[in-house]
């Protein structure tokens, strides 16, 4: 359909792009084309490519070799300065923000409006609360970017990208982290610009977005292309084939029956008077608790809060039956509560260290014991959760920033499965992880519940709450508003509850 | 093919190919660098600057600094000098001298880690109170006549100054420290990422404090250790000493922003700074050109840990093949668009009025 609007030179090319890294060869011959007036889906296995690719584009690596052409002139672009220049924007897959910036400063951050010289913070405040408005937004705009939650400064980063108009509109995962309300406004958004004639190009693991919105799909596996074509010739299974190199077959969520137990962690009557109130729940063992809500709805801060990473005003929390005070992460693990965290730049890895130990940090007493770190130990526990959740990288020595968004998330999924918790609080577990790896993840939660421990798995992903979880409690506007049993799901259920926030109110 | 050795082998040896290299040339621009005296004698100079330099390391990796160094050694080193003449024994002296060196470093951690303050600001305070304590004590005199406590600045096991058997000691000590024990990589952690290294469990807190502890045990070492070698309490010693105990480790490849850095780095970069001044010395260099040198020295040893950081975003800039790609991976900094750091720093009291 768009094809009709789309005219015959493509917005951009790229050409026989290839870039390794040391150990990794990222990108191979690589030729990719986005014609105007259309969202291009890119899609790949975590580690395929795709997020290099788009850093190339977008002037933060230079290729090894290739060429690229926008409009069918050759470019260079040597930094994302120069590719704004030339009409290039990209909201990057992890967030990189200062949390000491205020809202409206970071909606103009490298091109503040001057007046006179002078910075004109007034037209800047103004605008950035004109652009909050409209997407029925009404936080402070010279609120701190450190005081909202991931999925919040995620929408910030859309909104902005989109604002400083731009005739390519990279965009890597911009739903992982966003909720349904949001998601159904990022569409209408890339919708209005494609129609404007503007190229999107488009990552994400979740099928259902790419089908819905993709014009052309290009699929890489290992670095190459293996195929590009109009959506309207491929289906999602194919894709999916042809991301992971073979058939696959699981559509269902390996959900198993595991044995309820007791009560592992119980919270009665939580409050922080900024972030939620009175919150009560429970997870038991051998179960699968979801927590639902629309974004701002407080399920991040309260896992926090059970985690020792937000103060409580009032409540008492038991594991075990056994009254605890959790005031700091130690304490919490110390009780065998974990917390896998939804920023996971902030708040999980550690960049300078490579990749087994930042899977050992929370469980160093494994092995660092005797007054010596047993490094072939290490090596072996480090190893056997690499294999387990198929890590993508070099070696175990690889540090970990050099490692794609996904395959950093399983290595904190690593830290947190090595440290045998009693408990596992996840705040989007599956976030940035590619289909088939969210099937293993699934497999691992499982087989957690069958040995006996307890789950409380937040996720904007309704179908994963639904497939995977015994019970649902949906939070809105700080407080809890419902707890669902099997036979009363459903994602309008949730989603009635999620945004019943009037009442609470 | 040499790209690749190179690739693959200087990033982690460079520091150790370079101190090479000083010594060679050295050894060329004067023939009595390499005698025997003149090798015992860098070796026993080295000893405090190095010793302090483990402190400063210890503190960066874990993303802190401590300025009072130099005026912190003087202090323990002089309360050691006084105790000694006063008791007239070694243990209880040393044992004051580190004593001394704690207990400031203890008011520091109090103020970095319980009550946030910055470190850099905690610690200019605590240089001006121990330099301030030090010249009270002796009302600005120097303690003479130590008697037999020279020997620990003077004296030798064999053909082995005791102050590099001490060093010895200490550098296995610190490796071991470092690279062995929970408290080594949670110190890596909390310079790395604080907040990850909190919520991965990591008592941040407490390992500032025993940072700051192991710190102030060096410090004060290092004081005792130095009033011996010159055979006087001199309250007006160490100034500056904060500054090169700093240079150490950034020349020994411990970044500045934290979490990385290595002991056998820290004891290169020492001695590389310790023999480019005895052959400055033995050229007859004026010491005046001297801090000219070693000034340029941190200049360039500091700006090319910024760099290098920030260079890898050049790195996989630059076109070419081999020299570039090379280095190690791009760190955690993704790449962030235009000045982040500093401009909204300077933005944020634009804003809020
Ligand atoms: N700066 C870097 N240094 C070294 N290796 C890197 C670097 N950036 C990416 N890589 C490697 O290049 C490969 C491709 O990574 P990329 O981030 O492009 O994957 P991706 O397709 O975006 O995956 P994901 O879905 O997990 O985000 C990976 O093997 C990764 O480890
Ligand atoms: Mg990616």
């Amino acid at each position: 359909m768009s094809a009709a609007v789309a005219s015959e030179t493509p917005r951009l090319t790229v050409t026989g792009v290839s870039k390794s890294f040391p150990g990794v060869m990222a990108l191979q011959d690589v030729t990719f084309t986005v014609r105007p007036g259309t969202v291009h889906a890119l899609c790949g296995e975590n580690g395929a490519g795709k997020s290099t690719l788009m850093k190339i584009i977008n002037g933060i690596y230079s290729p090894d070799t290739g060429e690229m052409r926008i409009d069918d002139e050759p470019v260079r672009v040597r930094n994302p300065i120069e590719a704004r220049a030339k009409g290039i924007a990209m909201i990057s897959q992890e967030l990189n923000y200062v949390p000491d910036m205020t809202i409206a400063e970071s909606f103009f951050i490298g091109r503040l409006p001057t007046r006179f010289g002078k910075v004109d913070w007034a037209h800047m405040r103004r605008e950035a609360r004109r652009l909050l408005a409209e997407e029925g937004l009404d936080y402070s705009v010279n609120r701190k970017l450190g005081s909202l939650t991931v999925s919040e400064i995620q929408t910030l980063e859309i909104l902005r990208a989109v604002y400083h108009d731009a005739d390519v509109l990279i965009m890597d995962e911009p739903t992982s982290a966003i909720a349904h309300r949001e998601v159904a406004s990022l569409f209408a958004k890339i919708r209005r610009l494609r129609a404007e004639g503007k190229a999107i190009i488009y990552i994400s693991h979740k099928m259902d977005e790419v089908f819905e919105l993709a014009d052309d799909v290009t699929v890489l596996r290992d670095g190459t292309v293996v195929s590009s074509q109009p959506a309207s010739e491929i289906g999602p299974e194919t894709v999916i084939a042809q991301m992971v190199g073979r058939d696959l077959d699981h559509q269902s969520y390996p959900k198993e029956h595991a044995e309820i137990g007791d009560t592992v962690l119980e919270a009665r009557g939580l409050s922080n008077s900024q972030l939620f109130e009175d919150i009560s729940l429970s997870v038991r063992k051998g179960e699968i608790v979801g927590l639902a809500g629309l974004i701002g709805a407080g399920r991040s801060e309260v896992v926090r809060a059970i985690f020792g990473l937000e103060t409580l005003d009032a409540g008492e929390i038991e594991v075990d039956g056994q009254a605890v005070r959790l005031r700091s992460p130690k304490a919490a693990i110390d009780q065998g509560v974990v917390m896998l965290s939804e920023d996971r730049r902030l708040v999980g890895i550690i960049p300078q260290m490579s990749i087994k130990q930042n899977a050992t940090l929370a469980s160093l007493r494994k092995v660092i014991r005797g007054g010596f770190t047993r490094r072939r130990e290490e090596e072996t526990i480090a190893k056997e959760y690499f294999d387990r959740l198929s890590v993508k990288a070099p070696s175990s020595e690889t540090r970990i920033s050099s490692l794609s968004g996904g395959n950093q998330q399983k290595v904190l999924l690593a830290r947190w499965l090595i440290a045998e918790p009693k408990v596992l609080l996840l705040d989007e577990p599956t976030r940035g992880i590619d289909v088939g790896a969210k099937f293993e993840i699934y497999k691992i939660m499982t087989q957690l519940a069958r040995q006996g421990r307890g789950i409380l798995m937040i996720s904007s992903e309704l179908p994963e709450l639904i497939g995977m979880c015994d019970r649902i409690y949906v939070m809105a506007a700080g407080r809890l508003t419902a707890e669902l049993t099997p036979d009363q799901y459903s994602q309008e259920t949730i989603l009635t509850h999620a945004m019943n926030d009037s009442e609470v109110v | 093919m040499l790209a690749r050795l190179k690739a693959l082998d200087t990033g982690r040896y460079s520091i150790f190919l370079i101190l090479g290299a000083v010594v060679v040339v050295a050894s060329f621009l004067s023939e009595n660098f390499m005698t025997t005296n003149n090798v015992t004698n860098v070796l026993r100079q080295v000893a405090v600057i190095t010793i302090l330099a483990y402190g400063a390391m210890t503190l960066i990796i874990a993303g802190m600094i401590d300025l009072s160094a130099g005026a912190v050694m003087a202090f323990a080193g002089v309360v050691s000098v006084i105790v000694y003449k006063d008791t007239s024994s070694m243990l209880l002296a040393i044992l004051a001298g580190i004593v001394v060196g704690v207990a400031c470093n203890l008011v520091n951690a109090f103020l970095v880690a319980t009550l946030r303050t910055p470190a850099f600001i905690v610690t200019l305070g605590m240089m001006m109170i121990a330099r301030g304590a030090v010249l009270q004590l002796t009302q600005g005199q120097n303690v003479l006549q130590l008697g037999d406590f020279v020997v620990l600045g003077q004296g030798s096991l064999g053909p082995i100054p005791l102050p590099t058997l001490f060093l010895v000691i200490i550098t296995v000590i610190v490796w071991y420290l470092m690279s062995q024990t929970r408290y080594g990589r949670s110190l890596y952690a909390v310079g790395g990422n604080e907040e990850a290294a909190r919520a991965a469990g990591i008592a941040v807190e407490r390992v500032k404090y025993q940072a700051f502890i192991v710190n102030g045990v060096l410090v004060g070492f290092a004081g005792v250790i130095f009033m011996a070698r010159v055979n006087a309490g001199l309250p007006n010693a160490g100034v500056g000493y904060e500054l090169q105990a700093i240079t150490a480790p950034i020349i020994g490849g411990t970044s500045f922003s934290g979490g990385i850095g290595t002991t056998a780095g820290t004891l290169a970069g020492a001695l590389i700074v310790g023999v480019l001044g005895n052959i400055m010395n033995l050229t007859g260099v004026g010491s005046y050109v001297q801090q000219i040198v070693m000034g340029v020295i941190i200049a360039v040893a500091v700006a090319y840990d910024v760099w290098s950081k920030r260079g890898k975003r050049k790195t996989v800039i630059l076109k070419n093949d081999g020299e570039a790609d090379g280095q190690p991976p791009a760190s955690g900094e993704a790449p962030v668009p235009a000045g982040s750091g500093t401009a909204s720093g300077r933005q944020g009291k634009g804003v809020s009025p």
